[in-house]
């Protein structure tokens, strides 16, 4: 799942302040479950900002085109009054938003990560989406996510106990995962293998997945 | 596993012998001065054999620490080991660093991934680390023995460089550690220098494990020239902690009124711990030498080493 969080009160009145008319996308999806940019997070955004909400909407999926195709064709009189449309999702929405409307967008919430949910409301890093996976040959712990310095070969000298030095030693070690988790697996041949330098160049032009 | 890479520095010369040795650290600060640095590289060159010049130590932004290792060599005559980190440049260039240090006669490069940018004093800095220290030590590899960058690409000139890595032996767990020192000695070291050490039992475990590797080993040891250094190290250092009886003596020393007296007294605690330890070092386990970080300590080179003789 996208994990968002709302950006403060203070962001939200300084970036729609130069706008008379504002319309409000929220999502059913990520940001629902995040309870970031659900319905009841849209209501409660329309009446912080009062009078300038011309209309709000709930678009299923915010980042598919074809569903803010389907879920914003009843709202195109409120669109087009509007000055401005205050998105309630993470980036990839508020853009795809942008892009259907052809409107300005404002984004309400911070995209802070893929992560792993353990209750609504705690949420982990857990997934960069470096277009390389090699959860198989690192116990199914992601080390370019979870090593602060996504080392390939780790652990690194910032270790003490098993966590990390950034963060205060509160994070565990994700090497030191790693290494716990293959021994346990009996795997730790995985752990000896050197990992070469990345292609870095396969990400930077990994720009679109197209399926024939 | 034997490194067949000539040696291109009196460091590794001196470590293939088998001589014990020293080596000495220099750490550039926040000045575009040099007479520090040159001072302290003086002060210790009749004592060590090489001196390690630090690369932006805890993500402090510090003079680029080529420069002093050129401007050492080429003033005092006291050969650098030129440290290097990736957190702070992709591998463009730290190739494009290489090429220069070997072309000022740089001999010796410590590769290391370095301390994460959060600990240092420009937090909002992008740490880099396009390559990790192993994948950086494959880099060095691939310039010095075959004469190409990553990408395969020919270099022009020789890159006539040891490496050396970082080791740290205070690890906890140690296994992993060890396991990765493993796996970049396999890829062409010439030495390793330790974090620094204050626990005996701690070497000679780590040594103990790494000697199938068979690559020398200098331990690292860090004597505290006052207090406020010593609460420093074992308040912000990673992995590193100083034994609470000597932050106790060190804290004793720190009442002394009289500055001479109480630089003499932070000697003589230092003597008092470091004496038996090296002995013990040197007794009981196959470590290559010290590395002293006695860095703008010089002072203490000359006791420390008639101890040692």
């Amino acid at each position: 799942m996208i994990i968002t969080k709302q950006k403060t009160a203070e962001k939200i009145e300084e970036i729609t302040e130069p706008f008379g008319k504002l319309f409000i996308v929220g999502c059913g999806t990520c940001a629902t479950s995040c309870q970031t940019g659900g319905e009841e997070e849209v209501a409660e955004m329309a009446r912080r900002l009062g009078e300038k909400v011309v209309g709000t909407a709930m678009v299923e999926e915010p980042c598919d085109l074809r569903i803010n195709r389907r879920d914003l064709r009843d709202h195109r009189d409120e669109l087009s009054e509007a000055d401005a449309i205050l998105v309630l999702a993470c980036g990839v929405g508020v853009q795809a938003v942008g892009d259907f409307t052809g409107g300005i967008v404002l984004p309400g919430l911070d995209t802070c990560f893929i992560g792993e949910t353990e209750r609504i409301g705690k949420f982990y890093d857990r997934c960069s989406a470096c277009g390389d996976c090699i959860l198989d040959e690192t116990g199914g712990i992601c080390p370019i996510n979870r090593c602060a310095k996504s080392l390939l070969n780790g652990p690194c000298g910032g270790q003490v106990k098993g966590k990390c030095e950034v963060g205060e030693y509160k994070d565990d070690c994700a090497w030191v995962l790693i290494w716990e988790r293959l021994k346990e697996q009996d795997r730790l041949d995985l752990f000896m293998k050197f990992r070469p330098p990345r292609d870095h160049s396969q990400k930077i032009l990994l720009s679109e997945v197209v399926f024939k | 596993m034997v490194n067949k890479r000539p040696a291109h520095s009196n460091l590794v010369k001196e470590l293939r012998s088998g001589r014990f040795v020293l080596t000495g650290e220099l750490e550039p600060e926040k000045t575009t001065g040099l007479e520090e640095i040159l001072a302290s590289a003086r002060a210790m060159k009749p004592y060590v054999v090489a001196a390690n010049v630090t690369d932006n130590p805890l993500s402090m932004a510090f003079m680029n620490s080529l420069v002093p290792a050129y401007i050492v060599q080429r003033e005092v005559g006291l050969e650098t080991v030129y440290q290097m980190v990736s957190r702070d440049r992709n591998r463009i260039a730290l190739v494009s660093d290489i090429l220069a240090a070997a072309h000022l006669g740089i001999r010796n490069i410590l590769a290391l991934s370095g301390d994460h940018t959060v600990l240092g004093d420009n937090k909002g800095a992008l740490p880099v680390y396009d390559l990790d220290s192993a994948q950086f030590v494959y880099l060095i590899s691939k310039m010095v023995d075959e004469g190409v960058d990553l990408a395969g690409n020919e270099i022009h000139g020789d890159v006539d460089i040891n490496i050396g890595i970082a080791a740290n032996p205070n690890a906890d767990p140690l296994e992993p550690e060890v396991l990765k020192i493993g796996r970049k000695v396999g890829l062409g070291v010439d030495f390793i220098q330790t974090q620094t050490m204050f626990d005996i039992d701690l070497v000679k475990e780590f040594l103990g494990e790494i000697e199938r590797f068979n690559c020398p080993c200098l331990v690292g040891i860090f004597p505290l020239k006052s207090f406020g250094i010593a609460d420093f190290f074992d308040k912000y250092i990673p992995g590193v902690s100083v034994p609470e009886d000597l932050l106790e003596e060190m804290r004793r020393c720190k009442e002394e009124p009289d500055k001479d007296k109480r630089q003499g007294r932070y000697d003589e605690v230092n003597i008092e711990f470091f004496e038996p330890f090296i002995k013990e070092v040197r007794k009981t386990t196959k470590a290559a030498g010290i590395h002293v970080m006695a860095v703008f300590y010089e002072r203490i080179f000359e006791p420390l080493l008639r101890t040692m003789a």
